[in-house]
């Protein structure tokens, strides 16, 4: 039995009141709330372990490096990669996109290669390659989506091939909700000796990652879209494919051994961990991982489902509400528009009855434009989301009604 | 708590359905853009200065109730108006919405005052100024107040 009562008391902010409401948080696709374990855990970071990792010979020191590594053996479980060198530790799937468009794109990559993405991309995997492209003379070809914010069916299969390297493709549209064919996508990819970077920042809060199976060559994520802190993130890589990439950052904990004359690099991971990192942000990562681990992502799964579901069904008897993504099987996600009101009223309107969503254009301003939209309201759901509160969401958008349609 | 019935007033709502001064405006001397890319904010601004008075001021686009009423209302505001005066009332509506106090006599552009607040909308208010301020000064790149 999902019991969302006892989940909620574990996050500290659900407690509190916005503008003398009850916050009613759905904005989980931004970032998701934080538990009391996770909380406890950078604070424990602080307050008993603190010191720097991989150096000092103090009690300090190796107690916080034992919590750091801990903390990537739970992460190489959750993605059930086969090695901990392959999970290398980040500020976020954004930088952990960056490096690798800059340290395997730049030494892979060469004047015609093709790098293939999806319309429905957060920002951060596109800019991250076209700026690649830019430095190599690669061309970024785009998969076009359809009037459910599918990938057009058929599309990707004609669009691979010979010259095509790299494939980045989201597993769950942080505007739309859409979950993709990602193992048939590395499956087309890798017929034509492509690698294929999955983007899973939006997917590991409801689905469990499994790199193995998909066979992925890269795969990143967030921790704060995981209950986790913010600034901290993960890329997964390929063995085989980290060991041939150039660093890329220099500076300590990266190195194995420096002169003036030559730098050699550290093994992995710590070939791409130059400098101190976010210690206490890994710890409260491992905490997170274990937080989820405990409710279990099928139950978590299960519950959003039945809770876009409840939504959904609102939504399409609501007049005027136009949802946009209607993809079959969607993770979690309510993109909408309200005919006659912009999303920045709605925003506006439902802040004031305690209910936060998302509004704009999500970092997805190609799916905006496929829709014809300056931008859309964004509810989504995490595990600790009630009915209530969906019933709430659409109280505060008859509100909105009120105000702007009378 | 902030009253959402300062913010949205009757006039807003009105100038929001019905924008005035909307369309293109052929003999326009002045011209500037205006775009919010993360609201999604944008719009077309045309003036016609003759003599260094505001003959016409006419704006396209889409947006949301705010930035749509702020524009129109400016619209009517700048008709007839110097460019020195239009400069002043750019100074006191600024202030009106940051929520300072300004002795500049704004008419009916006062009742966008609950703006200020609602400081995530301050940005949808003053869009339509700032892109007044480039038209004036005929600057080629488009405004933003984000």
């Amino acid at each position: 039995m999902f019991d969302v009562e006892a989940l909620r008391i574990q996050f500290p902010i659900l407690k509190r009141e916005v503008h003398g409401r009850s916050l009613v948080y759905l904005d989980n696709a931004a970032t998701s709330q934080k538990p009391r374990s996770v909380i406890d855990a950078e604070r424990h970071y602080y307050e008993v372990l603190n010191a720097n990792i991989h150096r000092g010979v103090h009690a300090l020191s190796q107690e916080a490096t034992d919590a750091f590594e801990a903390a990537r053996d739970k992460v190489r479980d959750f993605l059930k990669a086969r090695r901990r060198e392959e999970i290398i530790f980040t500020r976020g799937a954004t930088e952990a996109i960056n490096l690798v468009a800059h340290s395997w794109g730049r030494s892979e990559l060469k004047p015609g290669d093709e790098i293939l993405v999806s319309e429905m991309e957060h920002h951060a995997n596109i800019v991250p390659w076209q700026l690649l492209c830019e430095a190599t003379g690669a061309v970024l070809k785009v998969i076009p989506i359809d009037e459910r914010g599918a990938l057009v069916p058929g599309a990707v299969e004609s669009m691979v091939n010979a010259r095509t390297r790299l494939v980045g493709i989201t597993q769950v549209s942080n505007a739309l909700g859409t979950v993709n064919p990602v193992a048939e996508i590395i499956r087309l990819a890798h017929a034509v000796g492509a690698v294929v970077l999955v983007d899973g920042a939006q997917a590991v809060p409801h689905m469990a990652a499994d790199v193995t199976a998909l066979d992925c060559d890269f795969y990143v994520f967030s921790g704060h879209k995981l209950y986790g802190p913010t600034g901290i993130g993960v890329l997964y890589g390929k063995q085989a494919l980290l060991e041939k990439m150039p660093p890329y950052q220099g500076g300590g904990d990266m190195i194995s051994q420096v002169t003036f004359r030559k730098t050699t690099y550290n093994d992995l991971p710590y070939k791409f961990e130059a400098g101190t990192p976010h210690i206490a942000g890994v710890v409260g990562l491992g905490a997170a991982i274990d937080f989820v681990h405990s409710v279990g992502l099928e139950a978590i799964a299960a519950h959003e489902d039945r809770l876009l579901a409840y939504a959904t069904q609102q939504a399409e008897c609501f007049e005027g509400l136009r949802i946009i993504g209607t993809v079959p099987g969607k993770a979690s996600i309510l993109s909408f528009v309200l005919k006659g009101v912009h999303p920045h009223d709605i925003g506006t309107i439902l802040d004031n009855e305690g209910v936060a969503i998302r509004t704009g254009h999500h970092c997805a301003m190609p799916v905006m434009d496929h829709f014809g939209v300056p931008a859309t309201a964004r509810a989504s759901f995490a595990l600790y989301n009630t009915t209530a509160e969906v019933d709430a969401l659409f109280g505060a958008l008859r509100r909105v009604e009120e105000l702007f349609l009378k | 708590m902030s009253n959402l019935r300062d913010l949205y007033q009757e006039v807003i709502f009105d100038h929001n359905r019905h924008p005035r001064n909307f369309g293109p405006l052929p003999d326009a001397n002045r011209h500037a853009d205006g775009f919010n890319p993360l609201c999604g904010d944008r719009l077309t601004l045309n003036l016609r200065v003759q003599d260094g008075i505001i003959q016409d001021a006419r704006f396209e686009g889409s947006g949301c109730a705010i930035s749509t009423a702020s524009a129109s209302l400016m619209t009517e505001a700048l008709k007839g108006k110097t460019e020195a005066e239009a400069a002043v009332l750019f100074e006191g509506f600024h202030h009106m919405v940051m929520g300072e106090a300004t002795t500049v006599d704004l008419g009916k552009l006062a009742v966008l005052a609950g703006v200020s607040e609602f400081p995530a909308r301050v940005k949808c208010a003053s869009l339509a100024w700032h892109t007044l301020n480039a038209a004036l000064k005929n600057e080629a790149d488009p405004v933003s107040t984000e």
